[in-house]
């Protein structure tokens, strides 16, 4: 299944995506377009405290008002309902619904089905509900304390899950060292925000028992049965349909929230049911807010600023449920000690439940808060120790000759070459000139920041993340398939199929390329199709920078069962040796002679003429391949080895250079580059994309993006007025160049670029913030960089030195 | 609703004349999507942030989760779905094609519409005044970057072919 080559025809090619026509014109399907005959709106209550009890619900009005079909409360809804699933060991159980007791503000109390949503909305105005306030469990580090009071009764503490991760000699190699770089570092929860909100049609048809599922979720044919078995379905009689999604960011892997609020109704009033969270609902509770972490974090590093060991202490606030388990902290394992031949490490995980609505997945998935800490204790370390911060991580880079390169944690670098990377960058940074710049500038009283990091981005997961943080031995080893179906008509027109949603990654351009250079013929005569549940084989979508990697060795597969076919019947027909065959130019030739068919030639004999096929062949001309990424090991049973989980290891260097205005605290770019390596690129263009809006996000985190609740709880940032995402005015001109160290292991040696950019951008803006403000001694501990916090620190300073 | 709260109101929407009986508080946004089946146009936020939504109305950009569709009785409304013409992608949209100024395509509606405003009136903008023009849109894919090239390398081709665009399109 490897194969690395250097010169492909359609692989790497800068060619337009073929998604865009139909999102250009507006005629691309999204679940909020869906209409069906007789189709009803939903609507749902929200609780506007963060942790008490429902005493009693008055639906009796609701009910009453022209055009409401349904008004279900929680406790009303299990009689359909069963609760979300959730990928966690502990008992933490979330109704799509509450049930009698809430633990979040926003979260879902009642929901209603009527003809419009303006009468489903006038409906829950007349819903009466009598509470029992309950004191709220807000700040994390209170969460924790024994007589916290506790956001789950059932559970002996907040603190869901705490374990400490050792990997070799720690305490040694701490003591061997001659520094100790020591930081309390602080990440904000962000969100994902996507701009289409989460949201599901349901179709409960009563006398078959059969759903019919148009939702925003990726991983229909992964985890769709699960979220037939809350729906209380049989998950053969679900069909979910694939459909085109308005971004996700992580935040739309599962949705299993909005498909049951939907699925319930629809059960409940026999109508289809379209549940579309607006944009409140969607930054007050949709599952997905991310890593919100203080971190106990120490280098241990010699005179010569080598890094010995790294040792971590992460409290994280997970809120008020558990779906994915601490997987935001597993996830970073596979890159922790970055690109740097850091010997051993700690990485303690404290996770705590509070009344906040859960984290989810936001892009990077907790390997982008690993990044922003280790790049934090290695400038801590270039400034303590004086050593220039390029040559610091020259000296720590693992080195191209070193791989494949297994880490501390037992993951496994396919390939690299850091200090190439580092070396392009610096090519097209011009430092010199900069330096200078910057010089002359602080004279004039402005200040000019350099900033630099050089970070990891893992792609490709296999499941193991999702559960070896918990003991006991390796079961049901999976890198979550992918697969594809190519036909070949009788007139030789190839058809891919795949069974993952477009989700604003280019995954029906990608599959065309391969299929282009696969078969000689150019992508845009092909087709591409996509396929729901009903049909589907085995796939779990975009997430964890995987849909290059397993598109391409999904196509590459199907693609040689296919060949395999035509070769036997080009031969036969040819009267030539099979091993002779090739196929070139939409071709099948017998190699290094003029004597070739056409793929339609094939077809026609495929489909219509079964007695000119070699005997015993049946007709048609199609291939399905199921593919898993091919590198992954079991944990060992002590986890003190984790195994091979996240192989597929991209990198990148960032330099962005900012001016920060001290006395307003904004932060403007004036050059921004980024250097990324993820093996073969299959198109330019479409990378890019995927890289400028990764740092866009990352900036987003780095200066502005923070979900914020009140002292009470109330979530304070649920309009876009409130939760600042970087608009046009905030995000600079991006260069981007890329460097190409194929891996080993995949399909043309692709690796995955979906979440670099957002990876890489934190680390590096926050030194560049922190080398403008350097004259001033400001150390950064914390992101977002929001004005008034730069403000703040600089105040401090000057008052520190008079 | 009793019969009287319903209004009935002309629009003309792409060129079309269409007559609806809405309630006063039906959004412009909602009596496109779902009275008119135009559901090009998105909704990202529905508090008028994020720009999604924009349409032109006589040809000025309004967000149309913030505005009646009574308030349009009468007037020209035009949407993403009035840009292409007879299978031709509109210079702008071949441009966002070219330069990929989209991913998810979700924000593309609302940018494509207040860039074709802009190209209106300042065929040849700079890169600021683009920046200025887009900064109420909000994208979450793109970093913006590759939007801005697509309205640059528009700006020319529009600017020749929006003589040709015939009235009656809110142009
Ligand atoms: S949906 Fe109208 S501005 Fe966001
Ligand atoms: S292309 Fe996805 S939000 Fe702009």
């Amino acid at each position: 299944m490897t194969t690395t080559t250097n010169s492909h025809t359609w692989i790497g090619k800068d060619i337009k995506r073929r998604e865009d026509p139909d999102l250009l014109t507006g005629r691309a399907e999204y679940t909020g377009d869906v209409k069906l005959p007789g189709m009803l709106h939903a609507a749902v209550l929200r609780s506007p405290y963060a942790h008490a009890r429902i005493v009693r619900i008055d639906t009796s009005a609701a009910k009453k008002v022209p055009g409401v079909h349904a008004v279900l409360t929680g406790r009303e809804a299990t009689v359909v309902l069963d609760p979300l699933p959730a990928f966690c060991a502990e008992p933490v159980v979330e109704h799509a619904i509450a049930v009698d007791k809430v633990r979040y503000a926003g979260e879902a109390v009642v929901a209603v089905a009527a003809e419009s949503r303006y009468i489903a909305e006038d409906a829950l105005e007349l819903v009466q509900i009598e509470w029992e306030p309950l004191p709220p469990v807000i700040d994390v580090l209170e969460a924790m304390k024994p007589d916290a009071p506790k956001v789950h009764e059932n559970l002996p503490s907040n603190v869901v899950y705490e374990h400490v991760f050792i990997f070799g000699d720690v305490d040694g190699d701490f003591a061997r060292a001659d520094h100790i770089m020591k930081r309390r570092l602080r990440w904000p929860r962000a969100t994902a925000a996507p701009m289409e909100p989460a949201g599901a049609v349901c179709k409960y048809d009563p006398p078959s028992g059969r759903m019919e599922v148009w939702s925003t979720t990726n991983m229909l044919n992964y985890v769709g049965w699960l979220i037939a078995g809350s729906l209380k379905l049989a998950p053969h009689m679900v069909n979910f349909y694939p459909m085109y999604t308005g971004g996700s960011f992580g935040s739309k892997h599962v949705t299993s929230k909005v498909i049951a609020i939907a699925g319930a109704l629809s059960k409940v009033t026999g109508h289809p049911v379209k549940f579309m969270e607006d944009r409140i609902d969607n930054l007050a509770a949709n599952d997905a807010q991310a890593a919100d972490r203080i971190y106990d974090a120490e280098l241990a590093v010699t005179k010569e600023g080598k890094f010995l060991s790294l040792r971590l202490h992460a409290i994280d606030d997970y809120g008020a449920y558990f779906v994915f388990a601490i997987t935001g902290n597993t996830n970073m394992m596979s890159q922790i000690s970055g690109p740097y031949t850091i010997g051993s490490l700690e990485n303690g995980i404290k996770a705590v439940l509070t009344n906040k609505n859960q984290q989810g997945v936001f892009r990077g998935a907790g390997s982008d808060v690993g990044n922003w800490v280790l790049e934090r204790l290695v400038d801590a370390t270039s400034d303590e120790l004086g050593i220039d911060g390029i040559e610091l991580r020259r000296r720590n880079f693992i080195q191209p000759n070193q791989f494949p390169y297994k880490m501390p944690t037992g993951n496994v670098y396919d390939s690299g070459n850091y200090p190439g990377v580092l070396d392009m960058a610096l090519q097209h940074a011009n430092l010199d000139y900069w330096r200078q710049e910057q010089v002359r500038a602080r004279k004039l009283g402005r200040y000019i920041g350099i900033g630099l990091a050089t970070c990891q981005q893992r792609s490709t997961y296999s499941a193991t993340e999702f559960w070896f943080h918990n003991p006991g031995p390796a079961t049901g080893l999976t890198t979550t398939a992918e697969s594809v179906r190519i036909g070949i008509g009788p007139t030789g027109g190839i058809t891919v199929t795949m069974f993952s949603p477009f989700w604003g990654n280019s995954p029906e351009t990608v599959v065309s390329q391969v299929v282009g250079e696969e078969f000689g013929v150019d992508p845009t005569t092909v087709s591409v199709a996509y396929e729901g549940t009903s049909q589907g084989l085995p796939s779990a979508g975009p997430g964890g920078s995987r849909m290059t990697v397993m598109l391409s060795g999904a196509v590459q597969g199907a693609a040689a069962k296919v060949k395999e076919k035509m070769y036997k019947i080009a031969a036969h027909l040819l009267e030539a040796s099979l091993d002779d065959m090739e196929v070139r130019e939409g071709r099948v030739w017998v190699k290094g002679t003029d004597r070739s068919l056409s793929l339609t030639d094939i077809g026609m004999k495929a489909y219509w003429n079964k007695f000119d096929l070699p005997a015993d062949m049946e007709s048609g001309l199609e291939g399905s391949f199921t593919y898993d990424h091919p590198y992954t090991t079991a944990p060992s049973e002590d986890r003190k080895d984790l195994g091979v989980f996240y192989p597929i290891m991209g990198h990148a260097a960032h330099i962005p250079i900012v001016e920060v205005d001290i006395k307003t605290g904004q932060v403007k770019f004036l050059k921004y580059l980024a250097v990324h390596d993820v093996g073969t690129v299959v198109n330019p263009r479409s990378l890019q994309g995927q890289i400028r809006g990764g740092i866009a996000q990352g900036i987003g985190v780095a200066l502005y993006e923070e979900v914020r609740y009140s002292p009470e709880g109330q979530n304070l940032t649920t309009t876009m007025n409130d939760y600042l995402v970087p608009t046009v005015a905030e995000v600079p001109h991006i260069e981007i160049y890329h460097h190409v160290t194929p891996s080993p292991f995949t399909a043309y040696g692709v690796k995955g670029g979906g979440e670099g950019g957002r990876m890489v951008a934190p680390p590096a803006v926050t030194r560049a913030v922190e080398d403008a403000l350097k004259p001033l001694g400001v150390k950064i501990d914390e992101l977002p960089m929001t004005p008034e916090k730069i403000v703040k620190w600089v105040t401090q300073a000057q008052a520190k030195t008079p | 609703m009793q019969d009287e709260d319903f209004v009935t109101i002309r629009l003309t929407v792409n060129g079309g004349t269409h007559r609806l009986v809405v309630e006063p508080r039906r959004l412009l946004a909602d009596a496109l999507r779902e009275d008119l089946g135009l559901t090009g146009t998105n909704l990202g936020c529905e508090h008028g942030v994020c720009g999604s939504c924009t349409v032109l109305v006589d040809g000025q950009s309004v967000r149309s989760c913030l505005m009646f569709a009574v308030q349009a009785n009468g007037h020209e409304v035009m949407t993403v779905e009035g840009l292409a013409r007879g299978g031709e992608l509109h210079p702008l949209q071949q441009a966002f094609w070219e330069k990929q100024g989209l991913q998810c395509g979700f924000c593309t509606p609302g940018f494509l519409m207040t860039a074709y405003e802009l190209l209106q009136h300042n065929p040849n903008p700079s890169e600021e005044e683009i920046r200025s023009a887009l900064s109420g849109n909000i994208c979450r894919c793109t970093g913006y970057q590759q939007i801005i090239e697509a309205v640059q390398s528009a700006s020319q081709a529009v600017a020749g072919a929006s003589a040709t665009v015939p009235s009656g399109t809110g142009a």
